[in-house]
């Protein structure tokens, strides 16, 4: 049996198909989202009313630690990794990612490592450090429960997670692109998505020495953050801000990258100025190591390095500001279709340029002075976070969703939850500009009231329940769609990459023959060749391209398109095929279905978690959860690396 | 935004507006051409075939509208880069003859501010409640006990952060008089939001009489219940973190309480200080601000009442 069954748990639980990672990625993120954002909620209730009584100082830090830190590496790094998973060998025309077995540990590891981080919750010790953890109130003197022990050991979990991720699709990107697509024909998704790599690759490992110092000095008493010691009280900032403002480009480079995909295809015309917005995607990625001490004018560090890093901020508005422009006029003389995904890319053109031009406003030092920790702050990053990573997010679920699903949302449920979502964000995160502004001070779990601040604070609230409220349409959209939804055939929307070329959702190994790609836009190119007779790169003939929209096609370079077919309603299949030729009969080598990543990886958490017993006082026991943990995990890679990938090739 | 009641807080206001508007004025620009191409573009059913005209054709017009966008900002920003310089140099630049020197120390969760001003008999030690001359310069050298806190005053000037280790400067002045709400901006533990600091500005004779009130120890209690509560306070735990000047308590744990009775509020911002709170803090801090370092005091009411008493003649 070499291939498994397709359905059942233990499907799920041994796949390697970078597919059902993708959607099991979608999933798990989507619930820590909820998770993340029922913890908003419980802040923004506390904060409704001054002098608030739900939450304790204590229940509070750990509540916002714990929804940033989950927003953050629970939800929206795992939503782009989702479409990572599942999006970038369908664009770049590969069976799978480089390496398969490697892409399931990469995922069990998350969960795994979400799941310890939020066990927290069950001892009642939460991280409550706040999710940037500042040295020295993050060390043994200052925070001497288990807290912390939590936080340090989680982040570490899924920054293996993170970093093996991202090397696979360095390694896939590089090496598994489809014949004749070269980098500059590459979709623009998968363009952000391998800056996005670049930047996990040289940005955890930033994060991970910051965090291996502080897991030595609170575990192993070594003084790497004791000021009594000797130690540099800034040293811990200025290493999580090398990572942590990188981090920002993680977060929201992905969205660029599905914004990029929706807009064109909702205006139906290539995205403007191509090259452009991926010279721009890597110079704010350049650029974004450069600036990490703008989180830090406070501290003091001399007017000349102000201003350095000042100007490096400055500098960043410009490539940002051309992906805008380039978005806007990419829309500019097309014909617009307003589904539901497009109306949250547009959403993100508007509202991601709030939170960039407030981001100018951080950039210059003095001002900054009064603004920093306070709630316009908050304001800012949650219009770059919300208004773009999650409306991009939000863009690529829905448009996505039939590739994943085999089945169209619902539109109708999804204007109302992209209404609801739109009102409710701008009330949640508009008026704390002016608490901010009123001088609210963030990280406070009361507040006196008569400061000018209730207002504000109420308004946020009532717009964080309704953009709570919106998100359960997206869920039950959703689940609702997942089997009942409209039957999206390959190509629902008319789009230009390889990945609509294919059923929806597509067979296991996605492309019963390796397309030949001669443009940017190989379906549109197929399905209206009248159209591109002009365009001087497409000009090949009959060889241009090997796609063929229903993906069986194997023949000798002409194309089959369906033109008006996939993309019209009246034409759309009837149900979801499912009965496509298997691997087997194509003679196509798949991957062997393993459960050893899995065991690997959750060994490798015992093995983390094991630690948290030396705090208890059991060195025995955590010797031997540690040592029991390190030998089986050992076993199993040693078994996984020993067990062949894939069948003998024919 | 803060009305500023100083030069470093007006400075920072005018830059402030100078960004917010050229902000609010770019973005007002991006969204009215986002907008008007929205309204303008025609709308397409859903099978419409794409256009690909413009696929390796240069397109003129937009192309020179988004260098012109690119350069216009780019233009902008350099002067906002600019601008934000010139006011660092001219906050850096007030005039600093005849300052008021304090060192304000931040401790989970308040504040000590020790006057270093002419002799050492001059200098004196208060908590959580400043006072300032008006229109005199204020040098602030800032140094933290534990974590990483920091002084903000919104309407005096920007943050600077007090790092445990390290000591930094922050200079500002008060212009009016008035009581100033400051508060630490860094978060810093549990009660992170109860670490509040009052900048008191006087005119320059209250400010004089209220320093040379500080500078005096603690007058002798004159009724029984008074010395009743000064003995408890010397024998119980209280001396065991607090300084009252003219007594044996010396301790620096935390705030001198020698003039304590002077004060505005309570426990860095949490309770206004009246007889009452005072009482309820003392039987019980942990249930006004948990966490706080100070332990509930095991006290009889009367020996409570006593103690209360003796704390209330430290004007």
């Amino acid at each position: 049996m070499a291939y498994g069954s397709n359905t059942g748990l233990w499907s799920w639980l041994t796949t390697v198909d970078h597919k059902r990672i993708g959607t099991l990625y979608l999933f798990t993120a989507l619930t820590f989202f909820m998770m993340g954002g029922f913890e908003a909620e419980l802040i923004r209730a506390q904060l409704q009313h001054p002098n608030g009584r739900l939450l304790g100082a204590e229940v509070y830090n750990q509540m916002f630690t714990m929804h940033g830190t989950t927003m953050v590496f629970l939800a929206i790094m795992p939503l782009s990794a989702a479409f990572f998973n599942f999006l970038i060998p369908l664009q770049i025309g590969a069976r799978d990612v480089a390496f398969p077995r490697l892409n399931a540990f990469s995922y069990w590891v998350y969960l795994f490592g979400g799941i310890f981080m939020n066990l927290s919750w069950f001892v009642g010790q939460a991280p409550n450090g706040g999710w940037f953890g500042y040295a020295p109130l993050t060390t043994m003197a200052y925070s001497p429960l288990l807290n912390i022990d939590f936080w340090v050991l989680g982040l570490q979990i899924l920054g293996v997670s993170s970093l093996a991720a991202a090397f696979n699709f360095i390694t896939t990107i590089i090496n598994m692109r489809a014949p004749g697509m070269n980098l500059m024909r590459m979709p623009m998704f998968t363009w952000m998505s391998f800056v996005v790599q670049f930047l996990l690759v040289l940005a955890f490992p930033v994060i991970t020495i910051a965090l291996v110092f502080l897991q030595f000095d609170r575990f192993f008493g070594t003084n790497f953050y004791t000021i009594a010691a000797g130690a540099d009280p800034l040293l811990w900032q200025h290493l999580f801000w090398i990572f942590g403002h990188p981090e920002v480009y993680i977060l929201i480079l992905p969205a660029f990258g599905l914004v990029s995909e929706v807009l064109p295809t909702f205006s139906r015309k290539p995205l403007f100025g191509y090259p452009v917005m991926v010279y721009s995607g890597m110079l704010i990625a350049f650029l974004g190591f450069g600036v990490w001490a703008h989180h830090m004018f406070a501290v003091g560090m001399g007017p000349i390095a102000d201003t350095m890093f000042s100007l490096a901020t400055m500098l960043i508005a410009i490539p940002t500001g051309v992906k805008i422009f380039n978005w806007i006029f990419t829309m500019w003389g097309g014909n617009i279709n307003f589904t539901v995904s497009m109306k949250f890319a547009i959403a993100l053109v508007g509202l991601f340029t709030i939170g960039g031009i407030s981001g100018v406003m951080h950039a210059s030092p003095t001002a900054d002075l009064q603004q920093t920790d306070s709630y316009f702050i908050v304001a800012h990053f949650h219009y770059v976070l919300f208004g773009g990573s999650m409306m991009g997010i939000f863009a690529g679920i829905y448009y996505y969703f039939p590739k994943f699903s085999g089945r169209m949302l619902s539109e109708k449920i999804g204007n109302w939850h992209f209404w609801l979502s739109f009102v409710g964000m701008n009330l949640t995160f508009f008026p704390m500009h002016f608490s901010g502004l009123a001088g609210m001070p963030r990280r406070i779990y009361q507040y006196d009231a008569n400061q000018g601040w209730d207002t504000y604070n109420a308004m946020s609230s009532y717009g964080a329940y309704l953009l709570g409220f919106a998100t359960l349409f997206l869920v039950y959209n959703m689940l609702k769609s997942w089997h009942g939804g409209a039957v999206a055939g390959n190509d629902p929307w008319g789009a230009p990459s390889l990945e609509w070329s294919i059923p929806s959702p597509p067979p296991d190994y996605n492309f019963a023959e390796i397309p030949r790609v001669s443009s940017r836009y190989p379906l549109w190119d197929v399905k209206s060749p009248e159209l591109t007779t002009d365009v001087p790169h497409t000009r090949e003939g009959e060889k241009r391209i090997d796609v063929d929209a229903a993906g069986q096609h194997v023949g000798g370079g002409k194309a089959i398109g369906n033109p008006a077919g996939a993309s019209s309603g009246a034409s759309r299949p009837t149900h979801v095929e499912r009965n496509h030729k298997t691997a087997e009969e194509l003679g196509i080598p798949m991957p062997y279905p393993t459960i050893k990543p899995l065991f690997v990886a959750l060994f490798m958490v015992t093995m983390f978690s094991g630690m948290l017993l030396i705090h208890k006082d059991k060195l025995g026991l955590a010797l031997a959860v540690i040592i029991t943990s390190a030998m089986l995990m050992t076993g199993f890679l040693y078994a996984w690396l020993l067990s062949p990938l894939e069948p003998e090739h024919h | 935004m803060f009305e500023p009641a100083g030069p470093q807080a007006h400075l920072i206001l005018q830059l402030w507006h100078l960004i917010a508007w050229t902000c609010a004025g770019v973005f007002a620009a991006i969204l009215l051409v986002l907008v008007a191409i929205l309204l303008r573009t025609p709308r397409a059913p859903m099978p419409a075939a794409p256009d690909l005209s413009t696929t390796d054709k240069a397109e003129p017009g937009p192309r020179r509208s988004v260098a012109t966008a690119v350069v216009a900002s780019a233009l902008l920003l350099l002067a906002l880069v600019v601008a934000s310089v010139f006011t660092d140099r001219a906050v850096a630049r007030m005039s600093l003859v005849d300052a008021v020197n304090i060192e304000l120390t931040g401790h989970q969760w308040w504040w000590s501010a020790r006057y270093i001003n002419g002799p050492v008999s001059d200098t004196f030690t208060t908590a959580n409640e400043v006072h300032i001359p008006v229109g005199r310069p204020v040098i602030f050298t800032l140094k933290a006990d534990d974590v990483i806190h920091s002084i903000w005053v919104p309407r005096l000037a920007g943050k600077k952060d007090l790092i445990p280790g390290r000591t930094a400067s922050l200079q500002l002045r008060a212009d009016e008089p008035g009581v100033y709400q400051g508060r630490c901006a860094e978060f810093c533990g549990l009660e992170h939001a109860f670490m509040g600091l009052q900048i008191v500005a006087d005119p320059a004779d209250r400010y004089e009489a209220w320093a040379a009130a500080q500078r005096r120890p603690a007058s002798e209690p004159a009724d029984a219940q008074a010395l009743r509560g000064r003995e408890l306070f010397l024998s119980q735990s209280c001396a065991m973190c607090h300084a009252v000047q003219g007594t044996t308590a010396g301790a620096q744990h935390g705030p001198d309480l020698t003039h304590v009775a002077g004060r505005r509020e309570l426990a860095a911002g949490t309770l206004p200080n009246t007889r009452e709170n005072l009482q309820a803090w003392i039987a019980d801090p942990q249930k006004h601000k948990p966490g706080t370092n100070m332990p509930s005091t095991p006290l009889s009411q009367a020996d409570l009442s006593a103690l209360v008493t003796y704390l209330e003649t430290l004007k």
